[in-house]
């Protein structure tokens, strides 16, 4: 025991070590602050938390566990993008490809159930902060924000279930993108749309209406893959992002993590 | 055994379960949170709701198995009142639960479509909201408890201690990656993602499902046609969950479970959530076959199963079957019950503004009254769509082919 405490201290006060970690061992209170301020990481934290908001069967840790949820998507993402084409000729036979050929990979299953089961932390999330009351005054906005990232998150769930490029993918997205056909005013078969024409020419038709605008043609196809690749692994992501990045930081300003006010 | 699953098939059909649930979520409501008694008003109206299903059922046998299942789960949720919060019954429950669906997946119809790895995370998640729904409803109504005592919430009393970040939150969060990265690693080789074949334009498959959190919105595709229920309905639940921190001007209940505080928010949202939307997911996903037909849990999905179509529109029923006349041929005229009907319903809130729920009107104020009534009917216009359907097979209440207008 005696020597690993001295390899411990060797390794806690050599120059390396101290040049990454300002603080050292957070073994006094002191340091406990300096430890949390003094991180990036850390400093998404306030120094102190209420003993209500450390329980998790307050929390239930559901918020945590998106972000965490959407960092594991990232990064598998990434890793993915290395071996995808978004075209009709490449997608399927790359994911064929990462399924038989990549020895141990797990990155396409951790990536969907990620996906999956991110859906359900988030909804979760908002289950719990409802039931708690933690969207009323001063977390209103916060509520707002939320929402929208929820939002976000089916879309990004809703884009990327796509990219497989087999049966699966381009059924589910024919049936749910069928629906912008119905937009009122602004789908082909959507309620009022019949009624915008000019003399015979009608403005809404299946080559400008919602759906076509949704899936960039008239039917589930290149186009389509190439727009929802982007937005899958561009768009969405980074409004996630800079969202959640608002959604923490307000939770910070409106009081910190939710408890009775 | 075959005699449990036929009952349990013959419960999941929609519009027997959606009403068992209904009823389920009310006792729980009025029994086991409000600790009301059976030998009382409302728990005699339950009493005789569930004779009536009864005596119903000795014509038609789906009623039967509804009025003895509702019998049954009542006098066992009035019987636990308060003590269905108890650790010991959840436990219970969880155990019961997670028993049936073991038992089920023995079951080779069940195990196809509950096995399949697209449906595993929404199996997990039946478990989940009925672990996380009970865990908050206990709180709450420990809350309450402690609130009518005279005391103040459990989170009050620890709500001025703070606790440094580093150690007790930066560990409990570590440990939460920790366990979460085991769950997704084992999940992940335990389970392979789905791929079928390469995709083909020309062959759809049947039945061709959305999404599975998308799949509530499909499922809404059988009471309302896409413009509603693809595009109006999902925005305006984007909408409504925006506007509740808005609506919701009760100062209580802020930052800790309670139920008694604020049952109005609590009841309209948990139904919404619980009996509406995952409801929904459920049926649409583990419930709907080849050609959108129901099939019950045990039941093998046969592509040939027929369903006879005879849903007629309120039109239909007001001037052929009532009046015995045709149906008028300029539309407004032809639509007016319906649209009668339709504006009638949205007049509700005025009304009920001056009525029953002034006291509403007042404490809220006019926009938050109008706007928060406006969305709650829309919401609740779902669940009496579904029963009319069930009831009297209706299709629409207005069909206006010509422009595609149809509720």
């Amino acid at each position: 025991m005696a020597n690993l405490k001295s390899v411990q201290d060797g390794i806690v006060n050599s120059q390396i070590w101290k040049s990454i970690f300002r603080v050292g061992i957070p073994n006094t209170n002191r340091k406990r602050v300096l430890a949390v301020l003094g991180s990036l990481i850390l400093h998404l934290h306030p120094v102190k938390v209420r003993r209500s908001g450390v329980r998790m069967s307050y929390t239930w840790c559901m918020g945590g566990t998106s972000f965490f949820l959407f960092l594991v998507e990232t990064v598998t993402g990434l890793l993915l993008m290395f071996y995808y084409r978004p075209t009709i000729e490449y997608a399927f036979t790359d994911i064929m490809d990462l399924r038989e050929q990549a020895p141990f990979g797990i990155m396409r299953e951790m990536h969907r159930w990620g996906a999956h089961a991110m859906v359900i932390a988030v909804w979760l999330h908002m289950f719990r902060v409802f039931m708690t009351g933690s969207y009323k005054p001063p977390r209103e906005f916060n509520w707002n924000v939320g929402v929208i990232l929820l939002v976000l998150t089916l879309l990004l769930s809703f884009t990327g279930y796509l990219l497989p490029w087999d049966q699966l993918a381009i059924w589910a997205i024919t049936v749910g993108s069928n629906m912008a056909r119905a937009s009122p005013g602004a789908g082909t078969e959507g309620p009022m749309s019949s009624l915008l024409k000019l003399g015979d020419v009608p403005l809404i038709h299946s080559g400008d209406d919602a759906r076509f605008a949704l899936i960039a043609g008239k039917s589930i196809g290149a186009a389509t893959l190439l727009r929802f690749y982007v937005l899958h692994c561009v768009v969405i992501p980074l409004a996630a992002g800079f969202l959640m990045a608002i959604h923490f930081w307000r939770v910070r300003k409106d009081g910190g993590i939710s408890g009775p006010l | 055994m075959d005699f449990i699953k036929n009952f349990v098939n013959v419960l999941s059909v929609a519009s027997i379960s959606f009403v068992l649930l209904s009823a389920i979520f009310g006792f729980i409501l009025y029994f086991n949170l409000f600790d009301g008694k059976l030998k009382s008003k409302s728990g005699y109206a339950f009493l005789g709701f569930g004779i009536v299903l009864i005596l119903a059922g000795l014509f038609a046998r789906p009623l039967l198995y509804l009025g003895i299942a509702y019998l049954l789960i009542m006098f066992v949720l009035a019987n636990l009142g308060g003590r269905l919060w108890d650790k010991k019954v959840g436990l219970w429950l969880l155990i019961f639960g997670a028993a049936g669906f073991g038992l089920s997946m023995l079951d080779p119809n069940f195990n196809l479509i509950a096995a399949k790895p697209d449906n595993v995370p929404i199996a997990a998640m039946i478990f989940l909201l009925g672990f996380f729904t009970w865990l908050a409803l206990r709180k709450a109504y420990l809350n309450d408890k402690q609130i009518e005592a005279g005391g103040i919430p459990w989170e009050k009393t620890e709500s001025d201690e703070k606790l440094f970040t580093w150690p007790d939150l930066v560990y409990t969060e570590l440990l939460c990656m920790i366990l979460l990265t085991i769950v997704m690693i084992v999940w992940s080789i335990g389970l392979r993602a789905p791929l079928e074949e390469a995709a083909n334009p020309t062959s759809s498959p049947n039945p061709a499902k959305a999404p599975w959190y998308f799949l509530g919105l499909q499922e809404m595709l059988v009471y309302f046609d896409p413009w509603l229920a693809g595009v109006v309905l999902p925005t305006l639940i984007i909408v409504g969950l925006m506007a509740i921190p808005y609506i919701d001007t009760n100062p209580r209940g802020n930052g800790y479970y309670s139920f008694r505080e604020r049952k109005w928010e609590i009841g309209i949202f948990l139904y919404g959530f619980l009996v509406l939307w995952s409801f929904l997911i459920i049926t649409g996903t583990f419930l709907r076959g080849p050609n959108w037909n129901f099939y019950g849990p045990y039941e093998y999905w046969d592509p040939n199963k027929l369903e006879p179509l005879v849903n007629i529109n309120l039109s239909e029923l007001v001037w052929v079957k009532l009046m015995a006349m045709p149906l008028p041929k300029l539309w407004f005229i032809r639509e007016a019950p319906g649209l009668i009907l339709v504006l009638l319903y949205v007049a509700l809130p005025p009304l009920l503004a001056a009525g029953p729920f002034r006291r509403f009107y007042l404490k809220m104020g006019a926009p938050r009254y109008y706007v928060g009534a406006m969305l709650f009917l829309i919401m609740m216009s779902l669940p009496i769509k579904m029963v009319l359907r069930w009831l009297f097979n209706l299709k629409y209440i207005v069909n206006i082919q010509e422009i595609f207008f149809n509720i």
